[in-house]
């Protein structure tokens, strides 16, 4: 029997979801008028009369005070009464996930309903509306565009016809094996593009000659193990390979390009460093980690997840977010995770529907699914989410990015693992489904319009629960020595994690043993899902029967699946049949060598010149940088965000006088009995890398670095991360500006002494509209994250103004810097010079800056970013209440030997120019000598004060006010675009 | 970190029962809150206690933390709620009877209220109050300044007023009928209400020119709601934020008291606002103390 149990608020109760139905269609423009109704359902299948589904309905699923229910069989004409009285033209539409997607609320709810001592077969979650007045095309819109995501959900208008759930059905073996032997060169592209394996045709014939050579034909499972070990997503070809680069100063010839760029600014820091050196193992594992305290080390990674985004928001970044905290508790013996920080972005939200192309949500959508997806795991984690930033362009109209970060914390001598031959291979998590299957492939693919149907099991949605129930257990065993490794089932699944664990040993696993979620799985489809929260220890033989009695206790199920045996081997079982036997050196290191050509040439750029302005007109000009979608409040979000769990808060995202200015970085204490803390913050702009993409790298470094510094980092144990997300990089021009970017990377990194500690790359982030020859890219993104300590979180500051008559200086050099900038985007104006670096410089800034702060001279301290400096003075006086007045004519800049400017300084520039390494920094009247002091060699100067006003004055060099305008409008214009 | 050696001096230590289950994510800050306040605590798993419920005997505080129980699926708190109810009502009834005490923050808040130990358990067919989503239809992080009705609860003994942080997305107080509101602001149950804050800043619920729980000039008899949207970040009835039992000895609260311990917690420390020791702390001692 099916029964469904319709659950609709009770009257005089909000119809929440219907309501944000009805907004969504209003703003889609079908119509304000809509009436909506909504209920939340189940689908309980079993042999149950109706006084059973009553109870569990009223006991278990609906919440009486608030809700009522209808209970009935499916087919049930009591099912099809519209709530209320509003009849007429109603449309009853269902929305049920498809067979196989991933409804933790359906798991919990029949685990719940055994606990009544009442037996389910299956249950599933629906959702259900009655919407009228709408014609049968524009209710097919609201379907497609609102309701569902056809990615993972069927839509169906009218009552349910179906009386029975999907369970999956047995599977029998059938052994496949690819005739690639006598496959010439356009059945071979042919088969890597059909087969979804996205590999080369040289890797191609590299897989051909290693099989003729053995005298046979792979299996499909031994094909699909070396395409997702040589995918971009798992081996970084393109990057960590052969690169011939040409650039107007000159030819370089990398063998491995990250190696002798971004590994070798590390290796030259830690060098210098020697017994200081402060890096633990970088690059190495699946995070980076560093020294912390005398007790703990710190592991940070970042991941990107944007194709499944771009199909699945909710779902793409739930498990982009649940993928990177399994980073480090895959890392060494297993972190704790401590923090995420999350970065995304999207096309402007304000983009009409027409100019969608087909097969693209639009970005409103996308934008409000990646956020609840991050949301609704990292709380549920209980891991804080204390940094973030949203970038908007057009341009990630088809192809959002989605970064996903986490940071752990591991005892010292935990920080490395060793599986050991002999040792068992034990899967423990979740359960293995056809979820996810061609994920590490298909990132290495072009998104196209029919990407959805082609890769629809790529999306996936998370089951947060069944990862803290992982972690939980995990940390148990990693102190009670149980294992001997860890590592992560990420992209490729078992393939991925056995195959990287057991490199150096050799592996065997029995398929058959592995647990599935539905029956009907092949042998393959076992090996190569990518189904989430699942972890893969190496456990001695006799520590095996504590580990399993530790999951069991917990409800973790724990299982053998093979042995890791010393034959330099993968071999892979089910139920005796042998089904692949591959050489471990042939999967890790028999990938011909990638190739490829790198060209930049710099663009022709014009000068820019602003328009003359006078006050009202810089004033509009400042507002409207507030209110662009880059700058202005991320509230919305952020508060969606539990960043205060694990109790170790001390700077929050959100700070000043109403717990809302725009803080530079967040600081936590991760040890709850002491008062160190780690620092987060990131920098980014796409906006530069259309100029020169050298220069947008340098300042995302500055950025990250700066926001740290900012809040009190000492910044020579600031480490950062790299994550490249690109175009298609067959292109050497797209190649070219990414290699670019990676030499700015080494020299800054090298001199500002900041060490990468991890990095992952994403290219062929491009999309192509049905029928377009051409796919649009995405501009070069480039996100810097960094991790910062300090000794004591006490001696942190904010941006936030304190007291009137506070001393204003602003700390580093300002020059007519306004290529790429915010100004330039608001005013319409391209071209002009880009933002530089001089590192040199920024590390002597750094450091004395960080020296007042640390002495207790700071008050309070914004870094200068998008906007510059009256963005900046702005921020500061509306997030402290308070006014200020600021003097342009006293803005230090570069000055030749005679002490001329050695650019021209308008007004706009000294107001918006985006020049990096500066702060503009509050200062106590009786700190201002032991400031100036200590500030003595940088460029600085006292540029104003705070005020007990409720405005902010900036003049111009002449005196005159070039900015004037009330700390409300100031706040109104940055809250307003986002404060959905 | 903040000195407590005046808190514990000669009282002996209490033992408490951290009950966590699947999705529990509070229990570590829950359980140094409870030692920085003198308390010995022990953070347990459900399966333990359904395996043999007897261990409650060990305890004289049960704390349910924060988190989402088994990931709120169905309704936050709902399936934790359930296990109580059908394998642990008995050793929690003595638990009760015993004179100790049970405190339930957010998570915990929404299984004492699923489960009928909050409002005290009535033989009534439908429950009394609930906890359910919040108007904005979203979990928010933020900071709410509450008012405490002085009175029988232990918790909150000598305290005015608590500046505190909530995150949840099912937070609303609502209440079968506006009677059973009634009849719980009568009993003294309706401990913490959602203040307007003006600015924040504000040291007691008459520096909003508010005069208190139960003091609804208008409306005496049905407590109404004063505080608007953020204030009363969810819209709960009559700005409900916490209620106790009966007897003053359970108290659940949406708000985390566990996070704001430490000066450093406070958002706004840097602009001197925090006091020496969190607000929130003196939940914990209040509780510890009763046993001294």
């Amino acid at each position: 029997m099916l029964w469904e149990v319709d659950i609709y608020p009770a009257e005089g109760q909000p119809d929440l979801i219907a309501r944000q139905v009805a907004d969504s269609a209003a703003d889609m423009g079908l119509g304000g008028d809509l009436s909506v109704s909504s209920a939340r359902g189940y689908l309980v299948q079993g042999d149950l009369d109706r006084q059973q589904v009553t109870r569990i309905a009223d006991e278990l699923l609906a919440d009486r005070v608030v809700e009522r229910t209808v209970v009935a069989e499916v087919g049930d004409a009591a099912l099809d009464e519209p709530p209320g009285v509003s009849g007429g033209c109603e449309h009853l539409v269902h929305v049920v996930p498809k067979p196989g997607v991933m409804d933790p609320v359906a798991q919990s709810a029949l685990a719940a309903i055994a606990d009544f001592d009442i037996e389910a077969e299956a249950v599933r979650t629906l959702k259900k509306y009655w919407i009228g007045p709408l014609s049968e095309d524009r209710l097919e819109l609201l379907c497609s565009k609102i309701l569902a995501n056809d990615a993972v959900e069927q839509v169906i208008v009218g009552p349910l016809e179906f009386t029975h759930l999907e369970v999956g059905s047995p599977y029998t073996f059938q052994p496949v094996t690819v005739a690639i032997r006598e496959m010439d060169d356009a059945a071979l592209e042919r088969l890597a593009l059909e087969g979804q394996l996205f590999l080369s045709l040289i890797e191609m014939q590299t897989i051909r000659s290693q099989f003729e050579a053995l005298g046979r034909d792979p299996t499909d499972v031994e094909l699909e193990t070396i395409a997702q070990t040589w995918s971009e997503h798992c081996s970084h070809k393109t990057l960590a390979g052969r690169i011939c680069y040409e650039a107007p100063d000159g030819q370089r010839q990398f063998d491995n390009m990250l190696k002798e760029t971004i590994f070798a600014a590390t290796m030259k820091i830690r060098q210098a460093a020697g017994d200081d050196d402060w890096c633990v193992s970088v690059f190495e594992d699946n995070a980076g980690v560093i020294r912390f305290d005398e007790n703990d080390t710190l592991v940070f990674k970042v991941e990107t997840h944007n194709h499944p985004s771009a199909l699945e928001p909710y779902g793409g970044a739930n498990t982009g977010i649940g993928g990177v905290i399994r980073d480090p508790m895959g890392t060494g013996m297993g972190a704790k995770p401590i923090c995420c920080t999350d970065i995304f972005c999207f096309a402007p939200p304000d983009t009409t529907f027409d100019e969608l192309p087909p097969g693209v949500l639009h970005p409103r959508r996308v934008m409000q699914g990646v956020v609840a997806g991050v949301r609704d795991y990292g709380n549920r984690m209980g891991i804080p989410t204390v940094n973030g930033a949203l970038y908007f362009d057009l341009r990630y109209l088809g192809n959002p990015l989605v970064y996903c970060g986490n940071v752990g914390l591991i005892p010292r001598e935990m920080s490395f693992k060793e599986p050991q031959p002999g040792d068992l291979i034990v899967g423990i998590g979740g359960r293995t489904g056809r979820d996810g299957i061609h994920g590490a492939t298909f990132s290495s693919a072009e998104l196209t319009s029919q990407s959805e149907t082609l890769s629809g099991g790529a999306v996936q949605i998370g089951n947060a629960i069944t990862e803290k129930m992982v972690l939980d257990v995990l940390m148990v065993a990693r102190d009670r020595g149980l294992y001997n490794a860890v590592t992560d089932c990420g992209a490729g699944g078992f393939s991925s994690a056995v195959g990287e664990m057991g490199e150096n040993i050799g592996a065997e696993v029995h398929l058959e043993n592995i647990p599935l979620k539905y029956e009907g799985l092949s042998y393959t489809e076992i090996w190569i899902s990518e189904a989430q929260e699942r972890m893969t220890l190496s456990v001695p033989g006799e520590k095996w029967d504590a580990l399993r009695g530790l999951c069991d206790s917990e409800g973790v199920e724990a299982t053998v699946i093979g042995r890791f045996v010393p034959t330099g081997r993968l071999v892979l079982k089910y139920d005796g049949h042998q089904v692949a036997d591959l050489a471990m050196d042939f999967l890790h290191g028999g990938r011909p060598p990638v190739v490829r050509n790198a060209v930049y040439t710099p663009p022709q750029l014009p000068t820019l010149s602003p328009p003359e302005k006078d006050c009202a007109g810089h004033t509009d000009s400042l507002l409207k940088i507030l209110g662009s979608l880059n700058v202005c409040s991320k509230e919305w979000v952020i508060r969606q965000y539990d960043h205060e769990v694990q109790g170790g808060s001390a700077i929050k995202p959100l700070v000043g006088v109403t717990n809302d200015g725009p803080g530079d970085a967040a600081v936590l204490r991760p040890v709850l009995d002491s008062r160190r803390g780690i620092v987060m913050s990131c920098g980014m702009n796409p906006r530069y890398g259309d100029l020169d993409t050298y220069h947008m790298a340098a300042s995302a470094i500055d950025e990250a670095v700066r926001n740290c510094v900012a809040v009190g980092a000492d910044p020579s144990r600031i480490a950062i991360l790299d994550n490249f997300c690109w175009g298609t990089t067959d292109r050497p021009e797209t190649l070219g500006s990414l290699v670019r970017a990676a030499l700015a990377c080494h020299d800054v990194a090298t001199v500002l002494g900041t060490p990468f500690i991890s990095g992952k790359d994403s290219l062929n982030n491009e999309f192509r509209p049905e029928g377009a020859d051409e796919a649009i890219s995405i501009p070069p993104s480039l996100l810097i994250s960094a991790i910062g300590q300090v000794d004591d979180v006490a001696r942190c500051v904010t941006m936030d103004l304190k007291e009137p008559d506070n001393l204003l200086y602003l700390v580093g050099l300002t020059h007519n810097e306004l290529g790429g900038s915010h100004y330039a985007l608001v005013e319409g104006l391209s071209g002009g010079a880009v933002p530089k670096v001089d590192a040199e410089l920024a590390k002597k800034t750094f450091t004395t800056l960080h020296r007042a702060i640390d002495a207790g001279l700071v008050r309070s301290c914004h870094d200068l970013s998008e906007g510059g400096l009256a963005v900046a003075a702005a921020e500061m006086a509306f997030a402290g209440g308070l006014g200020a007045e600021i003097r342009l004519g006293d803005v230090p800049y570069p000055v030749d030997r005679d002490g001329r400017a050695e650019q021209e300084m308008s007004a706009a520039a000294l107001l918006f120019s985006e020049s990096n390494s500066r702060f503009l920094v509050e200062v106590q009247e009786d700190k201002a000598a032991a400031f100036q002091n200590l500030l003595e060699r940088e460029p600085f100067s006292f540029i104003g004060k705070a005020v007990d006003a409720n405005q902010l004055e900036i003049f111009g060099a002449d005196g005159l006010p070039v900015v004037q305008c009330d700390l409300e409008t100031l706040k109104e214009a940055w809250r307003k675009p986002l404060r959905w | 970190m903040v000195s407590t050696d005046h808190l514990i001096t000669t009282m002996p230590r209490p033992n408490v029962l951290i009950l966590r289950a699947p999705g529990t994510n509070c229990d570590q800050e829950t359980a140094f809150a409870f030692e920085q306040a003198g308390g010995a605590t022990e953070v347990l798993h459900i399966n333990r206690l359904l395996e043999n419920p007897r261990l409650f005997e060990l305890f004289q505080i049960l704390c349910i933390p924060g988190g989402f129980s088994y990931g709120d699926d169905v309704a936050a708190g709902r399936i934790l709620a359930n296990q109580i109810q059908h394998h642990l009502a008995e050793c929690l009834a003595e638990f009760r009877g015993a004179g100790k005490l049970i405190l339930g923050i957010c998570n915990g808040f929404q299984v004492l209220m699923k489960s009928g130990v909050l409002p005290d358990h009535n033989a009534e067919n439908t429950p009394p109050a609930t906890l359910t989503w919040n108007d904005s239809g979203k979990f928010e992080d933020r900071w709410v300044r509450l008012d405490v009705r002085d009175g029988k609860c232990v918790f909150l003994h000598g305290v005015e007023s608590m500046y505190l942080p909530v995150a949840h997305a099912e937070g609303k107080f609502v209440t079968r009928d506006k009677q059973v509101l009634a009849d719980l602001e009568a009993t003294g149950q309706l401990v913490l209400r959602y203040l307007p804050q003006c600015t924040g800043r504000e040291k007691t619920p008459a520096d909003c020119g508010w005069r208190g729980a139960g003091d609804n000039s208008h409306d005496n008899k049905f407590p109404s709601s004063m505080a608007a949207y953020p204030d009363n970040p969810n819209g709960s009835m009559a700005d409900v934020a916490g209620i106790c039992d009966t007897t003053g000895r359970v108290l659940g609260l949406m708000p985390h008291p566990e996070r704001h311990i430490n000066p450093t917690q406070h958002p706004r420390w840097t602009r001197g606002e925090a006091a020496e020791v969190g607000d929130g702390l003196a939940v914990f001692v209040n509780a510890v103390a009763y046993f001294a």
